[in-house]
């Protein structure tokens, strides 16, 4: 299985580059994945995030910045409150649906292959008879 | 059955081109016209498009390959609730490739393209698939394929199942 997931990266990186080494390095944080969890559970302002993880509105900021260059968080700003949420790029989502899809035609080809050989096998067969 | 020594080239992938296009390749070790026939015969085909792991029955296949020809798969135990995928053949080019439409759900329904190309003596399959809209892309990844997904789930419950005992 692990090797079927990373063909699937490998394949995926090849097709996203940037928005995969971009993901990587927002997920790479420890703070930043803080974040992504709470906004999971609903959206959030800068100063909410800023207080529940003891941090400076300029930190946070920063780090917002970089979710929302990777496409997992968006902001609206109203009035003067910067609401985040979830972002568009739903890595996962796009993940299983690949690995769904690889599943379905795997178990096909795996089984083509078997038909594959038996048609050779014929084929042999019949070379042999013409040639008699 | 001999085991399969996996190739790096064997490697079934799967590329999303697009919002509204996937490509699937794998490359087979025989040449061209062997898989052709697989493809096109209605007597091999059946034997390989719902693989036991898929846990579906395919209750009947019929397959005219030819331009303008009409195919008809119908699935499933129950007679009186069958499952049918249907659609038209729009080209086909001997040993080369096939497109064919898949019409069961209406309007939303996708095109594929399957070609065949010949090297060494294998054949390298490109298989593609162009829905009208992301969303009929988007939902064929939570439609059908989930229920042959959830076929999956079943089958890891039950191995989990056999090997706990």
């Amino acid at each position: 299985m692990s090797t079927a997931n990373s063909s699937i990266l490998n394949h995926m990186v090849q097709r996203f580059p940037t928005h995969f080494n971009a993901s990587f390095a927002a997920l790479a944080d420890a703070t930043r994945r803080g974040v992504l969890d709470q906004l999971a559970r609903g959206d959030a302002s800068i100063t909410d995030l800023a207080d529940k993880f003891e941090m400076t509105l300029t930190g946070m900021k920063k780090h917002v910045g970089v979710l929302e260059l990777a496409g997992l968080v968006t902001t609206e700003k109203v009035g003067r409150v910067r609401t985040c949420r979830i972002g568009p790029c739903r890595l996962e989502e796009e993940m299983e649906w690949i690995t769904r899809y690889r599943q379905v035609w795997d178990a096909r080809f795996e089984a083509l292959d078997g038909v594959i050989d038996e048609l050779k096998r014929q084929e042999k067969a019949r070379g042999r008879k013409k040639r008699k | 059955m001999a085991a399969r020594k996996e190739s790096e080239s064997q490697r079934t992938t799967v590329q999303k081109k697009s919002e509204r296009e996937v490509v699937v390749t794998r490359t087979f070790d025989a040449p061209a016209r062997l898989v052709f026939e697989a493809w096109s015969k209605p007597e091999f085909f059946k034997k390989w498009w719902v693989p036991r792991s898929m846990g579906m029955t395919l209750r009947s296949c019929e397959l005219d390959v030819r331009p303008g020809g009409k195919y008809r798969l119908v699935f499933g135990d129950d007679p009186a609730n069958p499952m049918a995928f249907f659609g038209e053949y729009l080209e086909v080019v001997p040993n080369k490739r096939i497109v064919w439409t898949n019409e069961e759900s209406g309007d939303a329904g996708s095109v594929t393209t399957v070609t065949f190309e010949e090297r060494d003596g294998k054949t390298l399959l490109v298989l593609s698939e162009l829905y009208p809209t992301k969303e009929a892309l988007d939902a064929a990844g939570t439609g059908a394929q989930e229920a042959m997904h959830e076929t999956f789930g079943q089958l890891d419950e039950l191995l989990a199942e056999l090997s706990a005992r």
